[in-house]
């Protein structure tokens, strides 16, 4: 079953004088159960469809529903079945972490002491704070209460907008690990990331820069489709490196990828000991080439060129 | 040389020590990467070194000044942006260079010159009347990183100057840096992204105050049996006793 199908989708805002095209002709489908991920930078759109899935904005043109109900004309029906985490802290500051989270499950006329088998591996993390007003929790606890709120009434559908957005590596991980355990209580979770590399976390991606859908797919079959020879380089000075590989005109693409840069070149079969007596000419040691597999911000980046 | 010169540098709020006793020099033209999970005590530190929170106990220079003594000089001959605080959004991006221009004491043909230099090399002459919030935030951030260094700083602090942007832009920034670096400007930078902790000359990793390892890369990856820095950073980071309350 298709808990959320959006269908030619599109968002326009006006700016003053001019206009800006947030989404344009958005379609997807996501299946239930499915742990999907939007992956895309700050302003490609991905707020403004999180917005429109979840009823609070209406979109210019298109069609979206979700758990089966229409986002316009059922609103009422997809408010009760939602959870959502919005990207910036949204709960009551000068609530403390138990006073808002009894507030939310009051609102959709339920309990904590209900509930609490599907939040408690989350809430046990911040129970010792209840009684702390949530405007003076740190961010990572901050995080923990509104995924909490978003919960309590125990929803069919989770939209979380960029939950891990300025978290550290370790926290970030611990959060994924989170997501895996709810996807098991039979929750459909759709997520955002700026973060490429938890696209693999995923069960399915859509790529999405601009307000266009790049790519959708799953992690594998995204990497799959990168359809040019990859290597990884690396010498003694890896900042000449790059800049002496992005003048060659045999030279494609040249990206730095932490300790090596991956390049990709013009000619499916040039020749790396070509390209090594090459560099060595310009002055290069410790040249070393490796054939590797495109991981998902390799294909966005050639995406992203059209 | 040394650009910074940390010792026992400490940070006490209350009963709380935020930073315990850090010690560690940057030189002239490195890229340094100041890693540490959330609530391990960077910002804290970094304040410090900006000039803009006193020690409470330990001695540290920066570009030269002593940070007791010296606050104000220390602000002069620093560059600092974030991916919270960069650019005035209602202002133009001409305004926003002639503003931190004035600031900086750049005097008015030291603005145009320099206005002229920046369209120049970001390619921006026929953005340069456009308001900052109607830019993609890659361009507001290598916009906000040449004005950061309008002045000429020793040092450029960079407080995850990437977070958020797409994966293209988030490499001509670094390539912005490696140039920077190249041309003697000191770069401390905080990043989230791993990948971007290679880039480092050295990187220092912060856990609970305290500065648990410090090193270029391969040393770290070496001493730490580690396939890359994100490994790096999980392992000593996983230590951590204090979580970010």
């Amino acid at each position: 079953m298709k808990v959320v199908s959006v269908k030619n989708i599109e968002k326009i805002f006006k700016v003053g004088k001019s206009t800006v095209t947030a989404l344009r002709d958005i379609s997807f489908e996501i299946e239930a159960g499915e742990l999907f991920g939007l992956i895309g930078p700050d302003g490609s759109g991905k707020t403004t469809l999180f917005r429109i899935l979840t009823t609070l904005m209406l979109a210019d043109k298109g069609t979206a529903s979700v758990d089966g109900f229409d986002v316009v004309n059922d609103y009422k029906q997809i408010r009760k079945r939602v959870g959502y985490m919005p990207g910036r802290f949204s709960l009551y500051q000068d609530l403390t972490v138990e006073e808002n989270l009894s507030f939310f499950a009051t609102l959709f006329n339920t309990s904590i002491e209900e509930n609490y088998d599907l939040i408690k591996d989350i809430y046990v993390q911040i129970e010792k704070f209840k009684t702390r007003k949530a405007g003076a929790l740190s961010g990572g606890m901050k995080q923990k209460l509104a995924l909490s709120c978003a919960l309590i009434h125990r929803p069919s559908v989770l939209f979380l907008d960029e939950p891990t957005t300025g978290v550290d590596a370790v926290s970030r991980k611990e959060f994924w690990d989170l997501l895996r355990n709810l996807q098991q209580q039979k929750i459909t979770i759709l997520v955002s990331t700026p973060y490429m590399d938890e696209a693999s976390l995923c069960d399915r991606v859509a790529l999405i820069q601009d307000g266009k859908i790049l790519d959708i797919d799953s992690p594998k079959g995204i990497t799959k489709k990168f359809n040019h020879p990859l290597w990884s380089a690396q010498a003694d000075n890896m900042f000449k490196l790059l800049t002496d590989l992005k003048s060659l005109v045999e030279v494609n693409s040249c990206y730095p990828f932490g300790q090596e840069h991956h390049v990709t070149f013009k000619d499916v079969r040039e020749s790396v000991n070509d390209m090594q007596a090459r560099l060595h000419k310009l002055g290069h040691t410790s040249i070393k080439f490796k054939k590797i597999e495109a991981g998902i911000e390799d294909c966005f980046m050639d995406l992203m060129k059209g | 040389m040394n650009v910074i010169s940390v010792q026992n540098l400490t940070k006490r709020f209350g009963s709380f020590t935020a930073v315990d006793q850090i010690s560690f020099n940057v030189e002239q033209g490195e890229i340094f990467g100041f890693l540490g999970a959330n609530g391990a005590g960077k910002t804290t530190a970094m304040r410090m070194l900006c000039g803009l929170s006193l020690p409470s106990s330990g001695e540290a220079k920066v570009a030269g000044f002593d940070l007791y003594k010296d606050a104000e000089k220390i602000k002069k001959n620093i560059g600092y942006m974030s991916q919270k605080f960069s650019l005035y959004e209602d202002l133009t991006i001409r305004e926003n260079i002639r503003f931190y221009g004035g600031i900086y004491g750049l005097t008015n043909a030291e603005i145009k010159e320099k206005t002229a230099s920046l369209s120049h090399t970001l390619k921006i002459d026929d953005k340069l009347n456009t308001l900052v919030r109607a830019l993609p935030l890659g361009w507001r951030q290598k916009i906000s990183f040449s004005v950061a260094m309008i002045h000429k700083p020793k040092i450029v602090f960079l407080d995850e100057p990437t977070g958020g942007v797409d994966p293209v832009t988030r490499r001509e920034f670094w390539t912005m840096i490696f140039e920077a670096a190249n041309e003697g400007t000191t770069v401390f930078v905080t990043t989230h992204y791993m990948d971007e902790a290679e880039y480092c000359g050295r990187v220092s990793i912060m856990v609970d105050g305290k500065i648990d390892a410090l090193g270029a890369p391969q040393e770290l990856k070496e001493k730490f049996s580690a396939k890359d820095m994100g490994e790096v950073f999980l392992k000593l980071a996983r230590g951590a006793k204090r979580g970010d309350d």
